[in-house]
C-alpha cells in the first residue's frame, strides 16, 4: 500500500467527516497513542519527564488554546502567559481550599474559572480587531501578572510570594509535589492532553467551529448567514481560556511545582504559544502539538548537539537557539502562514497525483 | 417570464424608508413589496441605492425613516444576524465567502440557524451533534447536486475562479434556506456562460425551493428573462415599479439609463 488520498473512497458521510480521512494515517496516530501510553511509561526517567515529555505536553495544551482563539476565530491574544497564570492560581487555591478534591477535578475547574476570565477580557474584543485587539490582551497580560504579585490572597499570604503545589494523589499514585513518580506525572499530563484533543477536534469540526472560522474569515458575511458575533467571539474566547487554565494549571502543579507569576507567566510565554501555533499551522489542532513539540525540542536538541558534542559556551548556544526560531518564524509568517502542517498538506496533494502531476 | 404566474401575499413591504449618510442621500422615500414566490429584479444606474436597500432589508444599515414589514408584520430594530434567524439571506457584491473554509464548510456554515446541538454534545460529537451533522450534510449534498459543484466540495474556496466562487455564494445563501433571497449583483463580472448557467440556478432555486427572490442586475437582457416584477431606482429615488415590459417602455428609466438628464 501506499502513502496517498486517491482510490481511499469514502460510501457515508459519516466516514467521509472522520477526523483522519485516510486509513494509514489512522493506524499511524493510533499506533503512536498506544505507545504513548504503553510503553513510555515503563521508559520514562526524570531526564526525559522534565525536559521534554511534560514540557511537551504542557505547552501542548496552550497552543490548542491559543489556537482555537487565534488560528480558528481569528483574535490575536498576546495574553496566553497571563491566562496560564489564572489557571495555575486557579488550581492552587482550589487544592488548598480542598485538599480532598481529585486533582483532575481541580484541573478543570481551573480550566472552567479561566474561561469566565478569558471572557471578560474577550468583551473588548466585540469593539476592536487585529492589532488593537491585541494590544488590549496584551494590557490583560500585565494586568493578571500584577494582580498575582499584589495580592497576598491568591499566594495564601505566603513570605515568598510564591506558590507551591502540595503533595496530591490520584488512585493512590501521587501525581503532583516533589515525591511524584516520573510516569505518572507523565500519565496525568497525557490523559489530560488526549482527551481535550479530541475535545478541540470536535468543537472546530462541527457548527460551533464553523461560525469561529466563519468570524475569521469575513465576520460581515458571518453574521448575515446568522451567526452572532458575540457568541462566536466570546465562545471561542472561553474555550481557549479554558485550555489555557487547564495548560497553566498542569505547568504549575505537576511540572514546576512552586511558581512565582512574573517569571513563571510573563510575556514571553504568551509569545512562546504565539510562535508555537505559526510555526505549527494556525487553525490545525495537529499544527498545536507540532509547533509546540517542535520548540520546546529544538532547543534541547541544539544545547545537547551543540554544548554536549561540540562544547560550545552554553550563552552562545541560548542566543543562536533565540536566532534561529526568530528566522522560523518570519520563515513562517511570509511563506507559510498555515506552518509545517501546511507544508505537509502540500506533499499530501502532489502525492495524489503522483507519478503524474498533470 | 409568463404572464400568467401568480403569486402570494407580500413575504416583505418596504414602506417609505429615507436613508442618508452624512449629507448623502442614498435612498429617499422608496416604498415596494416583493410577493411570495416571485423574482424581483432591482435595478438602475451605480450609486443608485439599489446596494443601500440590500443593507437595510437585512439591517446592516439603520434609515432615518420608514417601516419595513417582513411575513405580515412590522419589524422592529433587529441585529442582521437576527433578520438571518427570521429568514432573510444574500449574496454580496463583491464576494463574501469564508476563504479559509472548503466549499462543502461554506454551505454547512449556511446552515448555521437550523443547527442546535449544545457546545457539550459537539465536544463529545455525540448523539445530537453528529446526527444533526450527518442530517445537514445531507442538505447541503443536495445543494452541491444541485449547483453542479461535487468537485470543488473539499477545495478551500479562495483557491476557486471567480465565477465558482460566486456560485459558492448562492450555495451559502440558498443553504439557510430562508424565505426570501437577496442577490446583489450575482452574475457582475461573468462571461456569457456562466450567466447562463447562474440564470438557470436562479430560476431553478425559485422554482424548486420555492424561494421568493430579489436580485440586483446590470444586465437588462437578464432582468427581463429572469424576473417577474421590476423596481427602478435612481439617484435614491424610484423612478418606476411594475412588469420588465412596462419598465422597459418607460420614459424615465429609458431616460435614466440612457443618461438623459431629469426634466
Ligand atoms: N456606508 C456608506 N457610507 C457612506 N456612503 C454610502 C455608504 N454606502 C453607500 N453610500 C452611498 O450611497 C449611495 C448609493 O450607493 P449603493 O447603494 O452602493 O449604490 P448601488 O448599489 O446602486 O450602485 C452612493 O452615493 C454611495 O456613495
Ligand atoms: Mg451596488
Amino acid at each position: 500500500m501506499f502513502y496517498r488520498e486517491s482510490g481511499d473512497f469514502k460510501t457515508s458521510y459519516r466516514a467521509d467527516q472522520q477526523t483522519f480521512p485516510l486509513k494509514l494515517d489512522r493506524w499511524v496516530v493510533w499506533l503512536f497513542i498506544a505507545f504513548a501510553f504503553l510503553v513510555v511509561p515503563f521508559l520514562i526517567n526524570d531526564y526525559w519527564e522534565k525536559s521534554v515529555l511534560l514540557p511537551v505536553l504542557v505547552w501542548s495544551m496552550a497552543a490548542l488554546g491559543l489556537n482555537i482563539l487565534t488560528g480558528y476565530c481569528g483574535q490575536v491574544s498576546l495574553g496566553t502567559g497571563g491566562f496560564m497564570a489564572v489557571g495555575a492560581y486557579a488550581s492552587y487555591k482550589l487544592t488548598t481550599a480542598m485538599p480532598e478534591l481529585n486533582l483532575f477535578i481541580v484541573i478543570i475547574l481551573s480550566g472552567g474559572i479561566t474561561a469566565m476570565v478569558g471572557v471578560l477580557f474577550g468583551l473588548p474584543s466585540l469593539r476592536i480587531k487585529g492589532f488593537y485587539l491585541a494590544v488590549a490582551t496584551l494590557a490583560s497580560q500585565f494586568f493578571l501578572v500584577w494582580l498575582f504579585n499584589k495580592v497576598p490572597w491568591f499566594y495564601n499570604y505566603s513570605a515568598s510570594g510564591q506558590i507551591t503545589a502540595p503533595e496530591r494523589t490520584i488512585l493512590g499514585v501521587i501525581v503532583s509535589g516533589p515525591n511524584a513518580p516520573p510516569w505518572a506525572t507523565y500519565l496525568f499530563c497525557l490523559t489530560l492532553v488526549v482527551i481535550l484533543a479530541i475535545v478541540a477536534r470536535n468543537l472546530t469540526r462541527g457548527r460551533i467551529g464553523r461560525s469561529w472560522m466563519a468570524i475569521r474569515d469575513m465576520d460581515i458575511a458571518a453574521e448575515i448567514i446568522g451567526v452572532p458575533p458575540l457568541a462566536a467571539k466570546l465562545s471561542a474566547f472561553a474555550v481557549s481560556s479554558f485550555y489555557v487554565g487547564v495548560a497553566g494549571a498542569m505547568f504549575f502543579m505537576i511540572y514546576l511545582g512552586a511558581a512565582e507569576p512574573t517569571e513563571a507567566f510573563g510575556i514571553d510565554k504568551s509569545f512562546l504559544v504565539l510562535f508555537m501555533i505559526i510555526i505549527g499551522g494556525l487553525g490545525s489542532i495537529v499544527g498545536s502539538f507540532i509547533g509546540a513539540t517542535f520548540l520546546i525540542l529544538l532547543p534541547v536538541l541544539l544545547k545537547n548537539i551543540l554544548v554536549g558534542g561540540f562544547g560550545w559556551p552554553t550563552d552562545l548556544v541560548a542566543h543562536l537557539i533565540l536566532m534561529i526560531i526568530g528566522g522560523l518564524i518570519m520563515f513562517f509568517l511570509i511563506v507559510e502562514p498555515h506552518g509545517l502542517t501546511q507544508l505537509w498538506r502540500i506533499t499530501k496533494e502532489k502525492l495524489r497525483l503522483w507519478p503524474f502531476p498533470h | 417570464m409568463d404572464a400568467q404566474r401568480t403569486f402570494g401575499e407580500p413575504i416583505l413591504e418596504v414602506k417609505n424608508i429615507s436613508l442618508a449618510f452624512g449629507g448623502v442621500k442614498a435612498l429617499t422615500d422608496i416604498s415596494f413589496d416583493i410577493l411570495k414566490g416571485e423574482v424581483r429584479a432591482i435595478i438602475g444606474p451605480n450609486g443608485a441605492g439599489k446596494s443601500s436597500m440590500l443593507n437595510v432589508i437585512n439591517g446592516f444599515y439603520h434609515p432615518q425613516q420608514g417601516e419595513i414589514w417582513f411575513d405580515g408584520q412590522k419589524r422592529q430594530n433587529l441585529k442582521p444576524f437576527q433578520i438571518a434567524k427570521q429568514g432573510i439571506a444574500r449574496t454580496f457584491q463583491n464576494i463574501a465567502l469564508f476563504k479559509g473554509m472548503s466549499t462543502l464548510d461554506n454551505l454547512m456554515t449556511g446552515r448555521y440557524i437550523h443547527m442546535h446541538s449544545n457546545i457539550f454534545s459537539q465536544a463529545l460529537w455525540w448523539g445530537k451533534a453528529e446526527r444533526e451533522e450527518l442530517q445537514h450534510r445531507q442538505r447541503v449534498e443536495e445543494i452541491i447536486d444541485f449547483l453542479e459543484i461535487q468537485s470543488i466540495r473539499k477545495t478551500p474556496v479562495g483557491r476557486l475562479p471567480y465565477g465558482l466562487q460566486k456560485r459558492v455564494e448562492l450555495g451559502r445563501a440558498l443553504a439557510a434556506e430562508s424565505k426570501l433571497l437577496l442577490l446583489d449583483e450575482p452574475m457582475a463580472g461573468m462571461n456569457l456562460e456562466e450567466k447562463e448557467d447562474m440564470c438557470r440556478f436562479i430560476l431553478d432555486a425559485n422554482d424548486q425551493f420555492d424561494t421568493t427572490i430579489a436580485l440586483i442586475e446590470h444586465d437588462m437582457g437578464v432582468v427581463m428573462d429572469l424576473s417577474d416584477r421590476v423596481v427602478v431606482l435612481d439617484y435614491g429615488r424610484k423612478l418606476a415599479d411594475g412588469s420588465p415590459d412596462e419598465v422597459r417602455n418607460n420614459q424615465a428609466v429609458v431616460d435614466a439609463y440612457l443618461g438623459v438628464s431629469h426634466a
